[in-house]
């Protein structure tokens, strides 16, 4: 392409924390609506918000994870707009000066070297209620309002327009939900919303040193909707201009269901906002002592914790990349290891089968019914030689989709490795009489031959024979 | 140019989502024009070397431990809600044509 790509993400993420950013609410998902709500959430007359002590530390860490310039003086404005997501006709943000600024990230760029991406703000600010939308009639339908979110934590990461692709774009966030994660500030489960993306993206002849108009792309709810729904705006900005056309500024909605964009109207003007610094709440100060301790005090981070796995577990570079990638993923092999100390075996099916099956069910670790302690069931079965590794797959399939214990996975579906030695000579015996040509080649020397043989036991017992032991009698049997 | 007060309000109200009557938008116009002429008024005060304030308190903000605390009944919660249904507020719904997103 002629063009040269600039896009620049926003970033929400919701905080740990176990109550609301100003008031005592529950923050934490419920299905029953306005539960969690309050005169502070509620936006009543006379109610006094408050911060959060652990919502600024967390704020705080993930300021100096990405490497910003900390305000040691920022404070909350409160930004205005009448909609019924928030009751109290403003937001509560850090419109004036945000918490973190002047930071950066690392990634991977096209050609797969290092790139550093600006960011520009890193700041807190409460999150809206949510609106279901009723089928329109003659009045225009309605809306159910539910505030349990509202109040909720947020914090802001806004980059600087660095990214030159829709790959980078992936790239850059799948990084910052790595680095919020193990800062334990967010668990960024972008199907959940715990991680909302906005994308701005323009298009420039490269060596230009101005950018092109822009726009704004929203409700993309994975990272492969943010990079499909870039490459769609993408090449519709390129067909714009190479028709000599100029792209006009608007806010786009990416439907998952069309796979396309389609154009929001009424968006307000960045003064329509009206920020002004909200009275009730006091500034917040912070000593840069305060600071540093946060910056000493990070937890391990992915490139680390990888280090560690090397180091601690003689796991080749590739598992401990694979399996630090995602914390949940890192924890869970961890947990595995506790009871069963065989750092390879649990990486090759922790990074294998099990990965498998949660990328298929859109899952993180933390979430699937298959637990370490399933995890390590099934591996000591394998050892144990009650199952072969085969057969473990199968279970492991079993138990992730039922929830099902393994060993009840196994007693069930009657899956328990055959070493019997009588049991599996009778289907030996068969086997041998069966294949007359191949017993002859094996005797003549073609030790291929015998591969065949151990296929059809394993065939015949559907993949429940011992292996080994199969091998063993087959040898004994035709030699004797 | 004079500053178009009427088009200032139609704006403030539509941003509010207001609908206002002839004679009420003239007399917020006229309160307008006196709030802002207030304004410049104390702009006019010379503040050269005075660090910017934004609240009236020097003292910063006291933090709120993270506990969580009962929230209201939901009867409680919503008894001021001029419209409810099934522990929802119900509200006329905004088309995404006059949307305004944050």
């Amino acid at each position: 392409m002629k063009y040269e790509v600039v896009i620049g993400l926003e970033v929400h993420v919701e905080m740990l924390t176990g109550s609301k950013l100003f008031c005592s609410c529950p923050n934490r998902f419920v299905a029953e609506p306005n539960v969690n709500t309050c005169p502070v959430c509620l936006g009543f007359p006379g109610a006094l918000p408050q911060l959060n002590r652990e919502a600024l530390q967390q704020a705080l860490r993930a300021a100096v994870a990405l490497n910003c310039k900390v305000a040691l003086y920022s404070y909350f404005d409160r930004k205005n707009y009448f909609y019924p997501d928030m009751p109290k006709g403003y937001q509560i943000s850090q419109h004036y000066i945000p918490l973190g600024s002047n930071g950066f990230l690392d990634i991977e760029d096209e050609k797969g070297e290092l790139k550093q991406v600006g960011i520009g703000r890193v700041h807190i600010e409460e999150d809206a209620g949510k609106l279901l939308h009723e089928a329109g009639g003659a009045s225009g339908g309605s809306s159910m309002v539910d505030y349990n979110r509202a109040g909720g934590p947020l914090i802001e990461i806004v980059s600087e327009p660095d990214l030159r692709s829709s790959g980078e774009a992936r790239r850059y966030l799948e990084k910052l939900k790595s680095i919020m994660q193990y800062a334990g500030v967010s668990d960024c489960k972008m199907e959940e919303g715990s991680l909302r993306c906005d994308a701005n993206v323009s298009l420039r002849i490269p060596g230009d040193q101005s950018f092109g108009i822009k726009t704004e792309l929203k409700n993309m709810n994975s990272f492969r909707a943010v990079e499909k729904s870039l490459d769609h705006d993408i090449k519709r900005q390129a067909r714009i201009l190479d028709s000599g056309e100029k792209v006009v500024t608007q806010t786009l909605r990416w439907d998952e269901d069309r796979q396309e964009t389609i154009v929001m109207r009424g968006k307000l003007e960045a003064g329509d906002y009206r920020c002004f610094a909200d009275p009730e709440l006091a500034p917040i100060e912070l000593t840069a002592e305060e600071v540093e301790l946060a910056r000493q005090n990070l937890p391990e981070m992915a490139a680390e914790r990888a280090r560690r796995f090397v180091e601690q577990y003689g796991l080749p570079e590739y598992d401990a990349g694979v399996l630090t990638a995602s914390r949940c993923l890192a924890d869970y092999f961890e947990s595995c290891l506790e009871h069963f100390n065989k750092p390879k075996e649990v990486s090759n099916w922790v990074m294998g089968e099990f990965s498998a099956h949660l990328n298929n069910a859109g899952l993180e670790a933390d979430q699937a019914s298959f637990t370490p302690e399933d995890m390590v069931e099934l591996l000591k079965m394998i050892d144990e030689q009650v199952i072969s590794g085969k057969i473990a797959k199968e279970v492991l399939e079993k138990a992730f989709v039922s929830g099902k214990k393994p060993r009840l996975v196994v007693e069930e579906e009657g899956l328990l490795q055959i070493s019997d030695q009588s049991e599996l000579e009778a289907i030996i015996d068969r086997v041998i009489s069966e294949n007359p040509d191949t017993v002859e080649s094996y005797r003549g020397g073609k030790g291929k031959a015998l591969g065949h043989l151990v296929g059809q036991v394993m065939k015949a017992t559907r993949g429940k024979a011992n292996p080994q032991l199969v091998n063993e009698l087959l040898v004994k049997k035709i030699n004797s | 140019m004079p500053f178009d007060f009427g088009k200032e309000v139609d704006h403030v109200a539509r941003l509010a989502r207001l609908s206002l009557e002839e004679d009420e938008k003239e007399r917020m116009a006229g309160q307008l024009s006196d709030i802002l002429k207030t304004a410049r008024r104390i702009q006019e005060l010379d503040t050269t070397g005075i660090e910017p304030t934004s609240h009236v308190t020097e003292r910063p903000a006291v933090l709120r431990e993270d506990r969580v605390r009962p929230s209201l009944p939901l009867d409680k919660a919503l008894r001021n809600a001029p419209r409810r249904e099934k522990g929802f507020v119900k509200v006329p719904r905004i088309t995404v044509s006059e949307q305004d997103q944050k």
